[in-house]
């Protein structure tokens, strides 16, 4: 079985993230890019699945061209060595700015499709900064197969799926035929950490280039970027009971979230 | 590799990603229960060695990775992330204080039988130094190893044992011969179960809390000669080699320890108001703080300096003994004015910083105070 697992590297959720003076995208100098938290679930259950390495299953870890660059994006395909990948390819981009996710989509599809087969592709539900949701479903059709999005756990069994998913409200289990791609929930697999063997190991697994022809211009183009508004400072009103009242009061008088 | 920090290449930046992600998520998580319980899990010596963060710079054949001492600066740094200093403690004292004796000197057998299981998390071990009349001056230790047949029989006492109410084996310091000073010392292995062995009492203690701190008593205790780690009468030395490994893990935990103190602060700082505006806006806190980043910067070029040479194995006493008191004394003026800071709140246990400022006081005393810094200093100096 073969595992494909897509994924982008994200600006850590403590960084300080200011807008590119072209107004249109975050600027990356001095963010510390890391796994997204979907896509490190997915390198879970993609690893949990193959089983132990070397049994003919292999776990192949995709990133195509991000704006954190190339070197950020092969030290995120290396963390997903540590953590059990077999081993990586990485799409080259030498224009990522203002890139959609359609564009991401045909050039990941592309390299897949380069990979000899495959059983699974798994994404994750959304890359946490732009937060599209849309690079999963795109790449099932550029692939011709089935998406089951948002799955929060699943199962194979010879060349079916069965997967739950997180609906509105409710879970649902679906059975899938293979190959499909599964975008993956936090729920799907606990994160895990690797351990300093398999650090040492990843150095040595392999970092294939694979070329793609992007498209010159965009499907779409962010026009416009606009961080959130300030956040206003805290205030510690008190303690325990005795603090609701002025509390209560600011609430109404300050904040006026409180109206009565 | 980074510009600012050359030392650090980026294997070395997956690795203080993947310490910190252990750190965060299973030990942090812990910290005020283990606090509270005055110990914590046996099984968190197992994941940490399962992790590889117990044999870093250990030979491969015995479990480890035989990777370079950077590796140890960075797992040290990220362990003050758990902001419970015992937990740290005890996975040092497993990793850097108890076994490097028996990874450098030992026989293959006691290797296999003390050092591989230590690595693996699988055996605590601790180190028996210090007794009720000695601690920093080794010579007058007073437990004794006496030759009887082909074994020793051990005893006397030993105090303030790091993991030493439930160690699976005691890398103990003991006189072989009572009438020398410097060559009457001599290091040998004891287990946990020996007969003979009691723990006196856990002791109560100012900070440390989640870690177990043991006496030890020795009565006859029976151990075979071949638990003799290098040679007889020796034991002083390789002891103050080892301090070397100890001081310096000392050091940069103390270092990594008052700059969290700093930013935790600043975040406090930024968020409590007074007289109409946050603290941390006030000049004579500004000022402060500035001085508290130089000086923590300064201690840490002074702990890589040494770290830099003891990794390389260029003697380094010196350097490690300056290390040792600078950044301890320092950790404990940072943690001092930081709980200042903080205020009323500062002593009180809402926020950990009352916690650290009890953790710290150790540093100037364990491992050789300063003090004995002081005086290894001058002697070498001048």
């Amino acid at each position: 079985m073969r595992i494909v697992v897509c994924l982008k590297p994200v600006p850590d959720t403590a960084a300080r993230i200011k807008v590119h003076k072209d107004g249109t995208r975050v600027d990356p100098e001095g963010v510390k890019f890391v796994l997204g938290p979907y896509d490190a679930r997915t390198i879970a259950k993609a690893i949990e699945l193959r089983g132990a390495a070397g049994g003919g299953n292999e776990v192949v870890a995709i990133s195509a061209g991000a704006a954190s660059g190339e070197a950020e994006a092969k030290k995120r395909i290396k963390d997903a060595l540590a953590l059990g990948a077999d081993r990586g390819v990485f799409i080259a981009d030498p224009t990522p700015e203002n890139r959609d996710p359609l564009a991401t989509a045909k050039a990941l599809a592309a390299a897949i499709k380069g990979l000899d087969g495959f059983d699974l592709v798994f994404c994750g539900r959304q890359a946490v900064d732009d937060q599209a949701l849309s690079v999963g479903p795109m790449l099932a059709t550029l692939l011709g197969v089935p998406c089951v999005t948002d799955a929060v756990g699943m199962e194979v069994q010879g060349s079916t799926a069965r997967v739950r998913r997180a609906a509105e409200g409710r879970t649902e289990v679906v059975e899938v035929q293979l190959p499909a791609v599964i975008t993956g929930q936090r729920d799907l697999a606990d994160e895990q950490y690797p351990k300093l063997k398999e650090i040492l190991a990843a150095g040595k697994k392999p970092i294939a280039d694979f070329k793609f022809d992007w498209p010159a211009t965009p499907a779409y183009h962010v026009v416009s970027l606009s961080p959130p508004p300030e956040p206003i400072a805290g205030k510690i009103v008190g303690k325990g009971p005795e603090a609701v009242p002025e509390l209560f009061k600011l609430l109404q008088s300050e904040a006026k979230v409180l109206t009565f | 590799m980074s510009d600012r920090e050359p030392f650090f290449t980026e294997q070395h930046d997956m690795f203080r990603a993947m310490v910190r992600q252990f750190v965060e998520t299973e030990l942090a998580p812990h910290a005020e229960e283990w606090e509270e319980a005055e110990l914590f899990p046996r099984e968190v010596f197992k994941k940490a060695g399962d992790a590889g963060l117990l044999g870093i710079n250990y030979d491969e054949a015995y479990g480890g990775t035989g990777l370079d001492y950077w590796y140890t600066v960075i797992r040290t740094e990220e362990y003050v992330r758990s902001r419970c200093a015992g937990v740290n403690m005890a996975l040092l004292v497993q990793s850097d204080m108890a076994t490097p004796i028996i990874h450098d000197l030992g026989t293959e057998e006691q290797k296999q039988e003390f050092l591989v299981p230590a690595i693996k998390g699988d055996k605590i071990a601790a180190l028996g130094v210090s007794e009720p009349g000695a601690g920093s001056d080794v010579v007058s230790l007073r437990t004794t190893a006496r030759r009887d047949g082909g074994d020793y029989v051990i005893n006397g006492s030993k105090t303030f044992i790091t993991n030493g109410t439930r160690a699976d084996f005691i890398t103990l310091i003991v006189k072989t011969d009572p009438d020398k000073t410097h060559q009457g010392v001599s290091v040998v292995l004891v287990p946990g179960d020996a007969p003979g062995l009691t723990v006196g009492r856990k002791l109560k203690k100012l900070g440390n809390k989640a870690s177990d701190t043991a006496e030890l008593h020795f009565d006859n205790v029976r151990i075979p000669q071949r638990y003799l780690v290098g040679e007889e009468g020796h034991g002083f030395y390789y002891l103050m080699h080892n301090f070397q490994g100890e001081r310096l893990v000392a050091a940069i935990g103390a270092v990594a320890g008052a700059q969290q103190l700093i930013e935790d602060a600043l975040k406090y700082g930024e968020q409590r108001q007074a007289f109409g505006k946050p603290i941390i806006k006030f000049q004579t806190w500004r000022h402060e703080f500035a001085q508290h980043l130089t000086e923590v910067e300064a201690a840490r070029r002074l702990a890589y300096f040494a770290a830099d040479l003891f990794g390389r194995k260029v003697p380094c006493v010196r350097e490690v003994s300056m290390a040792k008191l600078f950044c301890a004394e320092l950790a404990n003026k940072v943690a001092d004015r930081c709980l200042q800071f903080h205020g009323g709140w500062g002593y009180m246990d809402e926020y950990t910083v009352s916690r650290a400022w009890r953790d710290a006081r150790l540093v100037t005393i364990g491992g050789g105070t300063s003090e004995v810094m002081r005086e290894i200093i001058s002697k070498l100096s001048f």
